[in-house]
C-alpha cells in the first residue's frame, strides 16, 4: 500500500511537470517547481519506507530546506534581476519588535 | 492493569501498520487532487490554493502515516522536524509567490468563473 | 539571555533528534556545530524576541489545534472545488484589517490565512492585509475576525485581544 502511495505521488509529480512546461506565466512555473519539491520530500520519505532504509529521511530534510531557499532565491532574482540586492523591509526603522 | 497495557500495546503493534499505510495512501491521493487542481484552475492565484492542499493536508497525512509506520523514535523525530519545517515554510513560499506576482502586475481573475470559460486563459 | 538559552536548547534537541549516535567524537562535533551556530546568530544580531520566540510557544500550542480544525474544514471546500466536474469558483480580493500589534503576531495571522487552503495573503501594508480568496462568500473580512483575535491572543498575550 505504501508503494501505491509512492506511485500516486510520482503521478502527481509527472502532472506537475506538465504545468511547469505549459504554465503561461513565470509564476506558474515557479509554483509548479515549488510544489514538485514538496512532493519530492514526501516521495523520498516513502521511498525510504518501501526500501526499508529510513536513512532516506535525512535527504528528505535537506531537500525540504533547499526547496524553500531556492524558491525564495528564484523569486528574488526575478524581482530584482540580481542576488546582490539587500532585502529591506519597507518603512522599517530598525525596530525589530514593531 | 499491566496485562491490560500489554494487550493494548499488542493490538497497537498490529493495528498501526495498516493504519499508517492507509494514511499514507490517503495523503498521496490528496496530493494528486491538489495537482489536478493546479492543472485545472484558471490563474496563478487560484492555482496557489490548489497547491496549498498538497502542502497542508497531503503532506501532514503522509508524514503522520510514516510516523505510525516508523520503527523507532529517531525516525519519528525526523518526520516531526520535516512536518514542522513544511508547516513553517510553505505559507512563506506561497505568500512570496503571490506577492511577487502581484508586484509584477499579474491581474487576478475576479468574479464567478463558469465552466464555459474555464480554460480560456491557459493551454 | 533567556532567548540565547532557548536557542541553545532548541539546537541541542535538534542535533540529538537528527543524529542518534552517542560516541564522544560525534557528540563533540555536535557541540562544536551548536557553538558555531550560536556565534553566527549572535553576529547576525538575531537573538531577540523574533529570533527565538520560545516564550510564546505555549500560547501557540493552544492556538494550533483550532488552526488545524480550520485547515481541515477549508481543505474539504477546496478539494470539492478541485474535483467538481464543472469549474465553479468565484475568486475575490478583499482587504482585511488586523488588530495584531507586533510583527510576530501579524506574521502568525498572515501565515494562518495562507496555510488555510482557499485564502492567500497577497500583501501586507501596515495593519491592512490584501487577501485573495477562492470563494467570494468565504473570504469576507468578518470570516477572519476570529482567527485574528486568536492569533493576537496567542502571540501578543491576553491583553491584546480587546
Amino acid at each position: 500500500m505504501i508503494a501505491a502511495a509512492l506511485i500516486a505521488i510520482l503521478i502527481g509529480m509527472a502532472l506537475l511537470m506538465l504545468r511547469a512546461f505549459i504554465g503561461p506565466t513565470l509564476y506558474d512555473r515557479i509554483l509548479a517547481v515549488n510544489s514538485f519539491g514538496t512532493k519530492t520530500v514526501l516521495a523520498l520519505g516513502l521511498l525510504g519506507f518501501v526500501m526499508k532504509r529510513p536513512e532516506f529521511l535525512d535527504i528528505a530534510i535537506t531537500y525540504a530546506l533547499i526547496n524553500f531557499v531556492s524558491t525564495i532565491a528564484i523569486l528574488k532574482f526575478f524581482r530584482y534581476r540580481s542576488f546582490q540586492v539587500p532585502l529591506v523591509r519597507r518603512g522599517s526603522g530598525g525596530n525589530a519588535d514593531g | 492493569m499491566a496485562e491490560f497495557l500489554t494487550d493494548i500495546q499488542g493490538i497497537w503493534e498490529i493495528v498501526r501498520f495498516p493504519l499508517g499505510a492507509l494514511m499514507c495512501l490517503a495523503g498521496a491521493l490528496l496530493c494528486l487532487v491538489g495537482t489536478v487542481g493546479v492543472l485545472r484552475f484558471p490563474d496563478i492565484y487560484t492555482r496557489l490554493h490548489a497547491a496549498s492542499i498538497t502542502d497542508t493536508s497531503g503532506a501532514a497525512l503522509v508524514l503522520i502515516g510514516m510516523m505510525l509506520l516508523s520503527p523507532g523514535w529517531l525516525i519519528v523525530a525526523k518526520l516531526f522536524a520535516i512536518c514542522v519545517f513544511l508547516f513553517l515554510t510553505s505559507p512563506a513560499a506561497s505568500h512570496a509567490l503571490a506577492n511577487a506576482a502581484h508586484t509584477a502586475g499579474v491581474q487576478p481573475i475576479i468574479g464567478r468563473v463558469g465552466s464555459s470559460d474555464a480554460d480560456g486563459e491557459d493551454a | 539571555m533567556a532567548y540565547f538559552l532557548g536557542l541553545v536548547i532548541a539546537l541541542v534537541a535538534f542535533w540529538l533528534g537528527m543524529s542518534g549516535h552517542n560516541t564522544p567524537l560525534i557528540l563533540s562535533l555536535g557541540g562544536v556545530s551548536v557553538a558555531l551556530t550560536c556565534i553566527l546568530a549572535y553576529r547576525l544580531d538575531i537573538i531577540d524576541r523574533e529570533g527565538s520566540p520560545y516564550v510564546r510557544l505555549f500560547g501557540f500550542l493552544a492556538y494550533f489545534p483550532w488552526l488545524a480544525k480550520e485547515i481541515v474544514k477549508a481543505n474539504v471546500t477546496v478539494i470539492r472545488a478541485c474535483l467538481k466536474a464543472d469549474l465553479d469558483i468565484a475568486p475575490a480580493l478583499v482587504k482585511v484589517k488586523t488588530i495584531c500589534k507586533s510583527d510576530l503576531a501579524k506574521v502568525t495571522f498572515a501565515n494562518s490565512i495562507t496555510l488555510t487552503p482557499g485564502t492567500v495573503t497577497v500583501e501586507i501594508e501596515g495593519d491592512k492585509l490584501l487577501v485573495h480568496g477562492l470563494y467570494e462568500q468565504d473570504a469576507q473580512p468578518e470570516a477572519f475576525a476570529e482567527m485574528d483575535q486568536r492569533s493576537a491572543r496567542a502571540i501578543d498575550g491576553k491583553g491584546a485581544a480587546a
